[in-house]
Order: C-alpha cells, then structure tokens, then sequence
C-alpha cells in the first residue's frame, strides 16, 4: 500500500481527543507524534519530518488558523497535507480553514470510516506530488526547480546580469570514434559528474548539454553576488577534476582528456523556452554566443579558458590572467579582448 | 431529566470501531478530565473571561459528543455559543444544570464500561 507506515502529527490540545485520534491512526497502520497546542507542533514540524498533519484549530497559545497561516508561508512545510478535525461550528471556519491550505475538513467526533478515506486520499496526493517533485528536480536543476516553485511555469524571460560557461571535451569526436560505445557513454557519465559537481558547488547551473558539451550559467535564475569570480573558480576547479581523473585513465592505459572551457559575463535574457508541454531554462543573447565562442577559440588559442573583458574586470586579485589581446572571433562583428586564466 | 444521558449508538459504534477496553480507557480519561474544565468555567466566569468560558465550553461538548453524553453535549453547546451572560446568576444556574448532566453522564458510562 502507498501509504503504509506514514508518519502524522497529531495536534489538539484535548487529552481526549488526542487518545482518540491517536486510536484511529494507529489502527490504520500509521505511526504518530503528539502536539498540544500550535506552537508544539510548529517545533516538532521543524525538527521531523511528517507526512500529514491532524490539526485542531480551537487551541490555546497558537490556533489552528495561526498554524495554517505559518506552514503556507514556510518552503520546507507548505506541502505538508493538512487535515482540519473540529467540532468548531460554522460554514465561515471550514472555509477559512481551506482557504488558507487545509486539504480537508472533518468535524468531530471524527468519523472513523471518513478519517481512513480522507488521511488515505491525502497521502496520496502528496506521493504523487513528491514524486513529481523528484523528476523536475531529475530533469533540471534543484534551483530551476526552486524557481519554479515560487514564481510557477511561464514562457518567456526576462533581463539579468550572469556568467555564461561553455564547456566540452577536446577531440571527442576521434575519442569516440577510438573506442565503444560502452565505454564512451561511461567517460561522459564520470565527465559530467565531476563538471556538475564543479559547478553546481559554486552556484552555477548546468542548463544544456550536448554530446560532450555544456553550457552553465551563474547569476540565474537564483542571483549570484559575484558571478564572473563565482564562474571562473569554478572552471579552475573543473579542470583539476580532469587532471585527477586522468591520472586514473593513465593507470588503465587509456588517454588523457583535455576540456576547453569559454566564460563571458554581461546581460542575457533568461527565462523559460519552448511549448505549454517541453520547456527548458535557457539564457539568450550576445554573452551566450561570446561564451560559445571563446570555447571555440581555446583550440586555437592553445589555452584551456578563456574569458572576455567583462568577467576580467570583476575578478579579485586571486585570479592571474594573461591578455591575449583583441582577436577577431567568429560571428563576433568587432574584435574581442580576450583572457587567457592561468591554470596552476 | 428525561432525556437518557447517553446516545448508545454512538457509545456502540465508538466501540466498534476502537475497540471495547479502549473505550473505556478512554471514558475514564474523560471523567478525570472534565472536573478540570467545569473548574475553567467557573474561573472563566469568575473572571468574566469570555474567551476562555467559550474555550472551555467548546472542549467538553466535543468530548461528550465523542461519547454520546447527549444532554451534556447540549448544555455545554448552548454555553459555547452564548458565551458569558450579562447576568452572572442565569450563568451560575446553567453551571449547575451542566454538572447535574456531567454527573448522570458520568454514571452511566462508568455503568457501560463495567457492565
């Protein structure tokens, strides 16, 4: 059964009550905690997790409304289902009780048969809901999904000010073409382990990827204090990963892999692009194309990153980089000053 | 009174569906408590706290609708709903009906959990 051994909370301030409905939920197979009154229960949300909450509203120190209001305004607790059970009379208090998020009322004495459908339905919903949660979160980006949560799913985008990274391996093609399938699918899975772990711990967002490539960006759709330093420590962190990582392809006889990676910084719009059914998070303007293009140029370059002027100017002292001068990029309608990072 | 203290169907169906010897651990939960919250509504209505006389009130009718004690459940409901009387007396004598109903409910369920 979905909701076998479920963890609820049960919050009324009555000793009579508590038994009873402690009763109820330990017969239907669930196991409980007690509350006495809001403010305990607040607490004990938390310090553990529940599955659903049985909640009185008449209760001294912190009503039931109170509660409500609190754990609709609280991320880590909204979804959290709530069944009110009340003997409180009156249509205006069921329908503020609903109004501010309880997923159902019961008036008390509670109907034993009506409990077991309504705690069963509600546990239902939030594994579906859970559920759902765990593949957005599987298919984007715990922040794109953060996103989501509170400003919801709309087309379209708007201005912000990021650090755009493109990022793949060199000479992958004639990798490929060196060795199986098998063990090219197995490369890239340990690739973009390590260039996510790299990224994501320095707030980045890995919003594309392509074959060997991928493309991160640091300022959205979360703000970043200091993107450009944010970007740039985070390449240099990548490409001490593929050093580690190759010293154990040398000890299994295989080839070292070298990455290039290409940051700009400036203003992009960044939003959400698609249809109603498949949408995916993604920045537009010119910084993207510089960044795909510096990328491009560290081939030539004979450099592992390259930076444009813009994430230059907002590095500390921290950071060496060697001025390439102005290159003549393509695509780019003016020369371009370019970075080179120092790597150790 | 007239009225039989308890409702048996739902002191039946409590049973039914908790099981007897929980009921009737349950009973006695509910006999230590509600002296405690006829204390409150004496305090309550001592004080001339309203909100407190209605809290109290409100408690022992869900507790006696839990076990069917009809005509307390009525009384206490009654009280709920008007709050604190602007004539203290009218409240004294409802106070004493209530403990009158909480007495004979009181006995009758000792008696069906004994019986």
């Amino acid at each position: 059964m979905a909701d076998y051994g479920a963890r609820l909370l049960i919050v009324d301030d009555n000793k009579v009550n508590r038994l009873l409905l402690s009763r109820h939920i330990e017969l239907l197979g669930h196991r409980f905690a007690l509350a006495e009154n809001g403010r305990i229960a607040l607490e004990k949300l938390q310090s553990e997790p529940f599955d659903l909450l049985l909640l009185d509203i008449e209760m001294p120190e912190l009503d039931g409304f109170a509660v409500l209001e609190q754990l609709k305004a609280d991320r880590a607790l909204r979804d959290i289902p709530v069944i009110v059970t009340s003997s409180l009379e009156g249509m205006e208090n069921i329908v503020r009780c609903i109004g501010l998020g309880a997923e159902d009322y019961l008036p008390k004495p509670v109907n034993s048969v009506l409990l077991k459908a309504r705690i069963g339905a509600s546990l239902e919903k939030k594994r579906l809901r859970d559920e759902q949660r765990e593949l957005v979160r599987r298919f984007a980006t715990p922040e794109v999904e953060q996103d989501l949560q509170q400003s919801g799913f709309a087309l379209g985008g708007k201005r912000v000010h990021v650090s755009i990274m493109f990022c793949d391996i060199r000479g992958f093609t004639a990798l490929c073409e060196s060795q199986p399938p098998e063990e090219t699918i197995e490369l890239l899975n340990t690739y973009y382990m390590l260039m996510f772990d790299a990224i994501g711990g320095h707030g980045g967002v890995v919003t594309m990827m392509i074959g060997d490539g991928l493309m991160a960006v640091f300022g959205a759709p979360l703000p970043l204090d200091d993107c450009a330093n944010s970007a740039v420590t985070a390449s240099l962190e990548m490409l001490e990963l593929i050093e580690q990582f190759n010293v154990d392809r040398s000890a299994a006889g295989k080839a070292p892999i070298r990455i290039g990676i290409g940051i700009a910084t400036g203003e992009v719009v960044a939003g959400y692009a698609g249809t109603r059914q498949r949408a995916t998070y993604t920045c537009i303007g010119d910084t993207v194309n510089l960044a795909a293009r510096l990328e491009n140029h560290t081939k030539a370059a004979e450099r592992c990153i390259l930076i444009d002027g813009a994430t230059r100017d907002q590095l500390g002292d921290g950071v060496m980089v060697e001025p390439l001068g102005e290159v003549m990029i393509k695509g780019m309608a003016a020369a371009v000053d370019v970075f080179a990072v120092e790597t150790a | 009174m007239s009225e039989k203290p308890i409702d048996l169907t739902v002191y039946a169906e409590l049973q039914a569906t908790t099981g007897p010897e929980f009921t009737f651990e349950l009973v006695k939960t509910f006999l230590e408590e509600a002296p405690g919250m006829i204390a409150e509504l004496r305090s309550a209505r001592a004080e001339g706290d309203n909100e407190k006389f209605q809290r109290a009130a409100h408690s022992l009718k869900s507790n006696a609708n839990t076990f069917g004690a009809v005509a307390l459940a009525a009384l206490a409901r009654k009280l709920e709903l008007q709050g604190l009387d602007v004539d203290p007396l009218r409240d004294e004598a409802a106070l004493a009906e209530l403990e009158a109903a909480h007495a004979s409910a009181a006995d009758a369920l000792m008696a069906l959990g004994n019986g």
